[in-house]
């Protein structure tokens, strides 16, 4: 029998320390806590809403294997980086911020908590343990431009709009430029309504739009305030994230309605099965990220058939929301035809093409 | 035997102090049933909102952080109340603070300029000052309701601060989003302890409350505020100077609300985005009453709001209590409160029955 020596432990010391540092190694986990941070309260319609049923999503795919965590109006700022570093603290192995303004947050709790994994909506900075994840909003805009081509008669649509940032911008000129494909004279006019949800704002912008001849509502806001006008008045408007067809039987047309269940459940996966990794997508129709509402039974079939052309034309690539020639307000010529707005200059997009009155 | 309330000659010191802590102890109770309702474990509900916020170094300086805009802007705001200045902008020029400060922050970006950061700090009082000189004029020369100036003046702060990060002020690296470039590392406040977010401004707020303390026991100028505020007249007939105490309140309060607005951006934010703050102006406000208008009830209320709202996010993330049911909470905290301030004034009384109506025989012939 060896007698121990000093020298034996130390070495046995060291090889604990070299398997605990091969055993942090990512691997699979038998399960999983995942926390969402909201912006806005749930509620059963909208931005937040989505969010949360793509939360419910990730639970009944996983079952056992999840719990999930959410805290509901979040402001943005120094209160979300307080929320976030919670989540990380306290267990959860993976973070869905669900907001732009809590990306400076994101990055700055990530590098205290290398084993967490963070993943945030619509942002732009991303990180070894930080994943950006965004939808293209704006094929959907595409769709419903094309059908309120068909459907307007004044050719003025009313836009009511929460504010000036690039994924709203592209979202305008996506319908604007897919509206005067069918109708070469119709114009957008926007109101901006400094906000994503205040419901009275954006009923007040609704109304001074229909009351200036627009017979036909879309929105970038949160509420079901536009379609509500908009069946009062007897004119027509489109959902924003969710179908909101029961707030407006007759006037809402169709949605564009934001699908996060099956990105949420692949991601918590890959964590459970130890291959997460960073990345920076942005899904459209294609991906399923982003989905057309049901139709309107009023709407004429041919309309339908045009939306479902466009919409298959999205999806397979043959058709892409900003193709040339694309003229801006002044009517000069910023892409020529044959080409297509790249990516990047989509996501840094501040123009508005000819059409919009913004 | 009935209980009757009658009107107390002098307010009670006992319940002075003891009707803050029976408030909380009702809202606990009342707390305790609604979380069971709702089908929570009350323990678990009431210790995410009490305890577990408190039981770090890092809680406690994210209690500090939230306290600090609080504390800064009520004991600003109390002076003018006790003068009958009614000061409601604080949120406005706490704004024009934050963008002072921060226009200064991004000029200096890159030049190494020496003594940056006290010169952004600067800017942002001087900000919250100028803000408030306009309600000040108009009250002291035309008699223009401060009320509505200030706090209209509070919505104009928020669009002229949007106004500047989604145009002139937009980081251009930013893909054209509205916020700012991130401030240089040389005007960020940084924190007092490492691993936490307090910085320097949590001192200077307990100097304040210091100092606002001792003026309030021996100088001339509390006399006056509250002589003012109580009875104008007399205070006319002593000969102060009622323009004098509006400016003077005004910008104070000003003032100290474009502090916590500048340190709210060079500290925890470090940049400017389209809103700096949740309300802090607008919840000082409570918090000033709440505190009795007296620098060290302020600091107390400061800390249990602070301690309010971080209690309802931790209840969301630990007992999984809906943002609604923590808002509710926190509505009953200051109800009670409120309430609870009857017990100072009034008092409850057993009252006898009056036996004289017994002896009253009805005459007979």
């Amino acid at each position: 029998m060896t007698p121990i020596t000093r020298r034996m432990l130390l070495a046995g010391a060291t090889a604990g320390l070299t398997l605990a540092a091969v055993r942090r190694r990512p691997r699979a986990q038998a399960r999983l806590k995942a926390g969402w941070v909201y912006v806005g309260p749930v509620g059963d319609h909208g931005w937040t809403f989505r969010h949360d049923v793509g939360r419910r999503e990730v639970e009944a795919a996983l079952g056992d294997r999840i719990e999930t965590t959410y805290v509901e109006n979040v402001q943005e700022g120094p209160d979300a980086e307080r929320v976030i570093r919670q989540l990380a603290a306290g267990g959860h192995g993976i973070v869905f911020a669900t907001s732009f303004g809590f990306m400076n947050a994101v990055l700055r709790v990530a590098p205290q908590f290398p084993q967490v994994k963070f993943e945030h909506a619509t942002g732009y900075k991303t990180a070894t343990n930080v994943a950006v994840y965004n939808a293209r909003f704006h094929e959907g805009r595409t769709v419903i431009g094309t059908i309120a081509g068909h459907v307007t008669r004044s050719g003025l649509i009313g836009y009511v709009g929460s504010f000036p940032i690039p994924e709203v911008v592209m979202g305008i000129n996506a319908f604007t430029l897919a509206l005067r494909r069918v109708r070469p004279d119709a114009r957008v006019r926007v109101v901006w309504v400094n906000s994503w949800y205040d419901p009275g704002k954006e009923a007040d912008a609704a109304k001074a739009l229909i009351d200036q001849g627009a017979d036909v509502l879309a929105q970038h806001t949160d509420s079901p305030a536009a379609v509500q006008v908009a069946q009062e008045r007897g004119v027509f408007a489109f959902g924003q994230a969710s179908d909101m067809s029961r707030f407006a039987p007759r006037a809402h047309l169709t949605a564009i309605i934001d699908n996060w269940g099956p990105y949420y459940v692949e991601r918590c996966r890959a964590v459970l099965e130890g291959r997460w990794q960073t990345h920076s997508i942005w899904w459209g129709l294609r991906e399923g990220m982003v989905q057309i509402g049901p139709y309107n039974p009023i709407l004429p079939q041919a309309v339908v058939d045009e939306a479902e052309r466009v919409r298959q034309g999205l999806i397979e690539g043959r058709i892409h929301p900003f193709a040339g020639p694309i003229r801006d307000q002044k009517g000069e010529l910023r892409l020529p035809e044959g080409r297509t707005l790249s990516d990047e200059d989509i996501l840094k997009m501040d123009w508005y093409v000819e059409g919009v009155q913004a | 035997m009935a209980l009757g309330i009658e009107p107390r000659t002098e307010a009670s010191a006992f319940w002075r102090f003891a009707s803050p802590v029976l408030a909380v102890l009702a809202t606990m109770l009342a707390g305790a049933l609604l979380f069971a309702f709702l089908g929570r474990d009350p323990v678990v509900a009431l210790r995410a909102f009490f305890v577990s916020p408190l039981s770090s170094v890092y809680g406690l300086g994210e209690l500090g952080l939230k306290a600090t805009p609080l504390v800064l802007i009520a004991v600003g705001l109390a002076f003018g109340f006790r003068a009958g200045v009614w000061n409601i902008g604080a949120e406005g020029q706490l704004t024009l603070g934050a963008i002072c400060g921060g226009g200064v922050a991004l000029a200096l970006s890159g030049t190494h300029a020496p003594l940056a950061l006290p010169l952004v700090i600067s800017a942002g009082i001087l900000g919250g000052m100028l803000w408030a000189a306009i309600p000040a004029f108009l009250r002291a020369r035309l008699e223009v309701n401060e009320i509505l100036v200030s706090l209209m003046l509070s919505y104009v702060a928020l669009l002229l601060l949007q106004a500047l990060v989604y145009g002139p002020w937009k980081d251009p690296e930013g893909f054209n989003f509205p916020q700012s470039r991130m401030f240089d590392p040389a005007v960020i406040l940084e924190p007092l302890w490492p691993g936490t977010r307090l910085h320097g401004g949590a001192v200077f707020a307990l100097l304040l409350v210091a100092a606002a303390w001792i003026l309030d026991a021996v100088g001339m100028a509390a006399f006056r505020l509250r002589t003012l505020g109580l009875a104008p007249r007399a205070a006319a007939y002593a000969g102060f100077d009622r323009r004098r105490i509006v400016w003077g309140t005004m910008l104070a309060s000003g003032g100290l609300a474009g502090l916590a607005g500048v340190l709210e951006v060079v500290g925890p934010i470090g940049q400017l985005v389209p809103q700096i703050s949740p309300g802090y102006g607008f919840t000082a406000i409570i918090v000033a009453f709440l505190g009795r208008l007296h620098p060290l009830g302020i600091l107390l209320a400061a800390l249990l709001v602070a301690l309010s709202y971080i209690g309802s996010e931790n209840a969301q993330i630990e007992a999984g209590l809906p943002q609604a049911a923590a808002g509710v909470f926190q509505g009953m905290l200051l109800l009670f409160l409120l309430a609870a301030d009857f017990f100072v004034r009034y008092r409850v009384r057993r009252i006898d029955t009056p036996r004289r109506a017994r002896e009253i025989r009805p005459w007979t012939p």
